[in-house]
């Protein structure tokens, strides 16, 4: 990829400045400045007081005259905010390592172990990640129900790998693909058992491809919705997305600052998370597409 | 350490019988390992799936199981004016939003794809829409299509070029067009990253020898990145289709469905009779109905892959 890079430069020459600066840098900045908008917009307007807010006529809108923390102390300290969010980690978090161990041995199965049938398992598995949740909340509400998990963050942790483990076997199986058999059969002579092989040979070469797999599975978590909807109904065990679009626009009148700032601490999170692994993340989005 | 733990292994394995024997085999051994992702699965998914197709025949309402009645839901909806305004708006939603996400995407995956500085930079920012939660961008959108405080309006009024301000989500087109922007904000990132993934395996040797050959760049664009591209256009636009058509969250968050319908999607118009309104049954109907797309959209997706193997030689 580096030496592509380096091609590309070296080609670079044969287009002039100007003519680069209207094909490439001035698209590329519209391009980031419509992407970006929304956040900057969504920032400003939650360190707005009220007062500031509905009045551009005396207050440039773009800026900040005045900057207060007041919508967030209203977020923290008068509403279920940190409840929720604390849920959201609780549910994210649980989801996500159920979905990885159960996708771990999965993958395992399927790409080494290579028992009949086991190529159609994968077909199946992949199928799965095909269903979308909006076909599938109505029948799952009646079964949360019958199953006595209705309002309870369980209901949400056990059907969230659903999602999760199609999307995560997928890219382990790729990984696992990678490591070299030889490794296993050695061990397999030594008289290792398989349970032995995959917890100390291959998992601990699997490391970024778990990193990648974790990653995604906890930010599709965090932002999932229509189940933490369906499922939940009180308002101690929301979810973020959830609770600030029920509980805080209740009424007619929105409180957009705080509103906002309930939108910017519950994206922060998870963009800077995916700051931290933005080419695990990456990976394992277009891994995803390519395998 | 391996050869540690093998000795012992060893002479467990001698001492005991079938047992043991089993564990070492890969087909017991295989299922076991598949045992917890395939009971989740079959659950919380196969099982769902199927029983959603009962429901849809049922009269079911929350709280009461309901009775057989066959396709009744269905003939029902056949002659419900909402529900085919619902099919028509996803239909719509999916078309425009999809078609407009992969022009844009493409661009800006070209765009990515040139020598620019800040290069990772640039590209990890580019995917923020995407990894933010939708619900809570659209909430940013919703202040943003606000009818007496939107920015939009605030700003084309000033630089003259409208008079009054747009009632973005009060008016059914204006209401269709704000919620597709919106999607197509939301999915363009996903499109560039995957396709720009996709631009970068292609080996820069092509170009300089089509560049020899006294190629253009739209010629090179055309004969050479385009049919190379395809196989990952076609599986990254079959994800795409699959989750503009099953969108729910962005009209929840944004328009409920409204003004007078005109946003409703099949997945909201299902949530809404069977959620809010209760009838379980009819709401299951609606989620039905969107199956046969989505089987459309797996068989194109089967396609794709299958071109894929063929046109890298198809080695394996």
């Amino acid at each position: 990829m580096a030496r592509a890079a380096e091609h590309r430069a070296g080609m670079d020459y044969l287009v002039s400045l100007p003519r680069r600066w209207v094909t490439v840098y001035l698209p590329l900045g519209v391009f980031l400045v419509v992407l970006l908008f929304p956040f900057y917009w969504m920032t400003m307007t939650s360190f707005k007081t009220n007062e500031e807010l509905y009045d551009y006529k005396t207050y440039n809108p773009f800026w900040l005259a005045h900057p207060t923390l007041a919508n967030f102390h209203k977020l923290l300290f008068e509403t279920d905010y940190p409840n929720w969010l604390w849920n959201t980690v609780v549910i994210s978090v649980l989801a996500t390592f159920l979905s990885l161990f159960a996708s771990v041995f999965a993958a395992y199965a399927i790409e080494r172990l290579r028992f009949t049938g086991a190529r159609y398992v994968g077909v199946a598995i992949f199928l799965a990640y095909l269903v979308p949740p909006s076909i599938l909340f109505i029948p799952l509400a009646v079964m949360v129900f019958q199953l006595g998990l209705f309002d309870s963050i369980w209901a949400l942790v056990l059907t969230y790998p659903t999602i999760l483990i199609p999307f995560c076997t997928w890219l382990l199986m790729g990984y696992f693909k990678s490591i070299p058999y030889e490794l296993e059969e050695c061990a397999l002579i030594d008289g290792a058992t398989r349970l032995q092989i995959l917890w100390k040979i291959i998992l601990p070469l699997a490391v970024p491809g778990l990193i990648s797999a974790g990653i995604f599975a906890f930010t599709l978590s965090w932002n999932e919705f229509i189940y933490a909807l369906t499922f939940i109904s009180s308002s101690e065990f929301k979810t973020v997305s959830v609770g600030t679009v029920t509980e805080l626009v209740e009424g007619d009148v929105y409180h957009w600052g705080s509103l906002m700032a309930g939108a910017l601490v519950g994206s922060l999170p998870v963009a800077i998370l995916y700051s931290f692994f933005v080419e695990h993340y990456v990976s394992s989005m277009t891994g995803a597409v390519k395998e | 350490m391996v050869a540690e733990s093998g000795n012992l292994e060893i002479a467990a394995g001698a001492s005991q019988g079938w047992l043991a024997r089993a564990m070492h085999g890969r087909e017991v051994l295989g299922w076991l390992f598949l045992l917890p992702a395939a009971a989740l699965l079959l659950v919380f998914l196969t099982y769902p799936l199927g029983l959603g197709i009962w429901l849809a025949m049922t009269d079911a309402t929350l709280g009461e199981s309901g009775h057989f009645i066959g396709l009744g839901n269905y003939l029902s909806l056949s002659r419900d004016d909402v529900f085919w305004l619902s099919v028509f708006n996803t239909a719509l939603y999916t078309g425009v939003a999809s078609v407009i996400k992969f022009a844009l995407g493409l661009w800006l995956a070209l765009l990515l794809n040139e020598h620019i500085p800040f290069k990772s930079i640039v590209r990890a920012v580019v995917l923020l829409p995407f990894i933010v939660p939708t619900v809570l961008s659209a909430i940013a959108f919703w202040w943003i299509y606000d009818s007496q405080f939107s920015i939009i309006s605030w700003l084309l009024v000033r630089l003259g070029l409208i008079h009054q301000y747009i009632d973005f989500l009060g008016d059914p087109n204006n209401a269709r067009a704000s919620v597709i922007a919106a999607n197509i904000w939301r999915g363009v990132p996903f499109v560039a990253i995957t396709l720009l993934a996709g631009l970068q395996t292609i080996a820069p040797s092509l170009y300089e020898a089509a560049t020899l050959d006294g190629a253009s760049s739209w010629q090179c664009f055309r004969h050479v990145t385009l049919p190379l591209l395809t196989p990952i256009i076609a599986v990254v636009m079959t994800f795409s289709v699959l989750f503009t058509f099953t969108d729910f969250q962005l009209i929840y968050t944004l328009t409920r469905g409204g003004p007078i319908n005109a946003t409703h999607l099949m997945a909201t118009l299902s949530f809404q009779r069977a959620i809010t309104g209760g009838h379980l049954g009819e709401g299951a109907a609606i989620a039905v109905a969107m199956i046969p797309f989505l089987l459309a959209a797996i068989l194109f997706s089967y396609f794709g892959l299958q071109r894929r193997a063929w046109q890298h030689g198809g080695k394996d």
